[in-house]
């Protein structure tokens, strides 16, 4: 006791008479409490970040996807009619003779008078197209100059061949724009001769890009008069001397006209086809671009609402994940809770500090979270893959949900812990 | 000053009743250095937590500096303890991952004193502990004399009227009890705090100056300690 420090006496509060935190203390309580556990605050947050990144980036690409298909196939035009050549119902085995579509048909549907752009034939044939610097396997179509009405063509330099050029089977080509870029680069094609199927033919316009690339996208096809197609380019003459077609199509002026368009052809078609004497199925397909639109926006509707169901479950996964940590979390804070209790601490001292340790954690993981999942889309988007904007919408739901759950799971047994007896927390195992 | 009137205890474990304490009577002045004794069982801890306004009594009466705690809600309870409560308990209980002066502020935050006061108190306290060297350091980077000097710092650093320790040396080695104890009693001297201690070992008891034993949830001996250790 000889070498005892000075010592100083601690002397009496002045007290405030003020108890429990103040809101500035609470926050700091509770930062402290968050930063001194870094490994459980940011297993916390996992369940979160997880749950609400997946959302994000699943319900984003989804709205994404569904905006890429339906935008490809509504630039092809809404009020256009395609007609194939298949039997709308057939069944397996059911093969059976069909008669393909022909240029008679075409002519047939040409004769009525009926309030359209067209029709068109359209005959599709693969062939090598080859270019002084580069050769390719592409799609030739084989049209006449009508197509560029029908379909809306664009040209982004050139122009699109003529009814001259179709009487006269000229060896005129225009070309998509992908196909142009692999043919010949970033230099001038119109002007240039490519060979197709090793016949010369010259280019005389290049279309602009109709986007949403995709399999068998116009942008890779090269177009050619039909009658060159026809005559020179493949073999396309039917057993009795007819030319055929792949498809014909037309553009409807007024929307309202469709259906009745669309009963006409189908009426001559089969007057043609002599299908009316023995009540045959069609053997031809009119397919309506609008309400194949419709059918497919429900299938993309599908692909949305799966996405979402999956993100649902992650989601779920996460908050399941949070309830777990908060629930272990509290059991293992007990004593601490029982602690602070018996030292002075009111329970609504220590709810609200777990109520806000709750909250910190539930935004900050949400907001990791909202980056984490906006990463891949937006790297989509900026690279042009694809287009997909993060959209609001899956923001504001993952937040609302991890925000719920982590207050729910956070205050939860928070509260049943802070209602015990101080003597029981402390002596919780 | 604590008065004790008639006090009893009733725990109701289902069917069984336990009776932990029978009618305790027992005053407690200002100032005083007193160890509570009795085998286990007897009602030490039982006593305690009354004292401590942890629990409340089955009947009887308490006082504490003229409070009657009986009368007193959840939330007024947590201010009696804030205010005249420090509390020492066997295991430390410290918050395992901050630091001895965070742990010692602890209590102080919920009584309204400032930041800054607090901060002052909690280096003093640990000074007094002997402790003002480790500030810093975590509980798990000191021994467990050194945890329970930082626990002894917490109890008196808002400066309460009774010190409680229940058994705070019941995890130590008897050189290092030896140690807290002879410590409790300069801060007894030095403070003159009031400090009660639970014990069952009368070499601890030997540090107070009054002894109380209770046997079966009764007060049976109540004495001065004449030889109390220097
Ligand atoms: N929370 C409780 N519930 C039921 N019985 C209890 C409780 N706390 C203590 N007891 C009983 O009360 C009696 C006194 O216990 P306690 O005060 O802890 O004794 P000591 O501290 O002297 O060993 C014992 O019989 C014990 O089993
Ligand atoms: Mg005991």
């Amino acid at each position: 006791m000889s070498n005892q420090p000075q010592r100083r006496v601690l002397e009496p509060v002045s007290d405030t008479g003020r108890n429990g935190l103040d809101y500035r203390e609470l926050i700091k309580v509770s930062l402290d409490s968050l930063l001194a556990n870094r490994l459980r605050t940011f297993l916390t947050m996992l369940g979160i970040i997880i749950g609400v990144a997946s959302v994000v980036s699943l319900m984003t690409l989804g709205n994404g996807a569904s905006e890429a298909i339906t935008g490809q196939f509504s630039a092809l035009g809404t009020n256009v009619l395609t007609i194939f050549n298949s039997r709308p119902n057939r069944g397996p085995g059911q093969s059976g003779n069909i008669a393909p579509l022909t240029m008679s048909d075409y002519k047939a549907i040409e004769r009525i008078k009926l309030p359209i752009v067209g029709p068109v034939p359209q005959f599709s044939a693969n062939a090598t197209i080859a270019a002084p610097a580069a050769d390719k396997s592409a799609g030739i179509l084989g049209t006449t100059a009508d197509y560029a009405k029908v379909q809306s063509v664009t040209m982004a330099s050139g122009s699109f061949f003529t009814d001259a050029n179709v009487q006269g089977a000229s060896q005129v080509v225009v070309l998509g724009s992908s196909l142009k870029t692999y043919l010949f680069g970033s230099g001038e094609a119109i002007g240039e001769t490519v060979r197709i199927n090793s016949l010369a033919c010259r280019v005389i316009g290049v279309m602009a890009s109709k986007g949403g690339g995709g399999f068998g996208s116009v942008d890779d096809q090269a177009i050619v008069p039909i009658t060159l197609a026809h005559t020179r380019l493949f073999s396309a003459r039917t057993s009795d001397g007819n030319l055929r077609v792949t498809t014909i199509s037309l553009s409807v002026i007024k929307a309202e006209d469709i259906d009745f368009t669309q009963e006409r052809i189908q009426m001559t078609l089969r007057d043609l086809r002599k299908l009316n004497s023995d009540g045959s199925e069609d053997d031809f397909n009119i397919i309506n671009q609008a309400s194949f639109l419709s059918s497919l926006s429900t299938i993309t509707t599908l692909l949305t609402t799966f996405l979402a169901a999956i993100a649902g479950i992650s989601l779920l996964v996460g908050g399941i994940g949070i309830m777990n940590i908060m629930l272990v979390s509290v059991t293992e804070r007990t004593k601490e809770i029982g602690l602070r209790r018996a030292v002075g601490a009111q329970s609504r001292d220590i709810l609200l500090q777990f109520m806000i340790e709750a909250v910190v954690l539930s935004l900050l993981g949400g907001f990791i979270g909202v980056v984490l999942g906006s990463i891949l889309p937006i790297v989509l988007t900026v690279t042009g893959t694809f287009n997909a904007p993060v959209t609001l919408n899956s923001v504001v739901i993952s937040l609302s949900v991890s925000l719920a759950t982590g207050l729910f799971f956070g205050i939860w047994p928070a509260r049943n812990a802070a209602r015990l007896n101080p003597i029981q927390a402390l002596r919780h195992e | 000053m604590i008065t004790i009137e008639q006090m009893t205890k009733v725990y109701t474990m289902g069917e069984i009743e336990v009776h932990a304490l029978r009618g305790v009577n027992l005053t407690i002045n200002s100032g005083e250095f007193i160890a509570i004794m009795g085998p286990s069982g007897s009602g030490k801890s039982t006593l305690m937590n009354m004292i401590g306004c942890l629990d409340t009594p089955s009947s009887g009466r308490y006082a504490l500096d003229g409070i009657e705690v009986a009368s007193l809600n959840d939330n007024d309870l947590s201010a009696v303890r804030a205010r005249k409560l420090g509390f020492v308990f066997q295991q430390y209980m410290l918050l395992p991952r901050q630091s001895a002066l965070a742990n010692v502020e602890m209590p102080m935050l919920y009584r309204g004193i400032s930041a800054q006061e607090r901060a002052r108190r909690a280096q003093v306290a640990l000074e007094l502990v002997g402790m003002g060297n480790r500030l810093d350091h975590r509980p798990n980077e000191l021994s467990g004399g050194q945890q329970q000097r930082v626990a002894i710092a917490r109890a008196l650093a808002g400066s309460p009227s009774v010190i409680l320790a229940d058994e705070p040396t019941g995890a130590l080695d008897s050189t290092t009890s030896e140690e807290i104890m002879h410590m409790l009693q300069q801060l007894n001297r030095e403070q003159k705090l009031t400090i009660i201690i639970v014990t069952h070992e009368s070499d601890i008891a030997a540090y107070a100056d009054r002894i109380v034993t209770i046997r079966d949830g009764v007060v049976t001996t109540d004495r001065k300690n004449e030889v109390s250790h220097v």
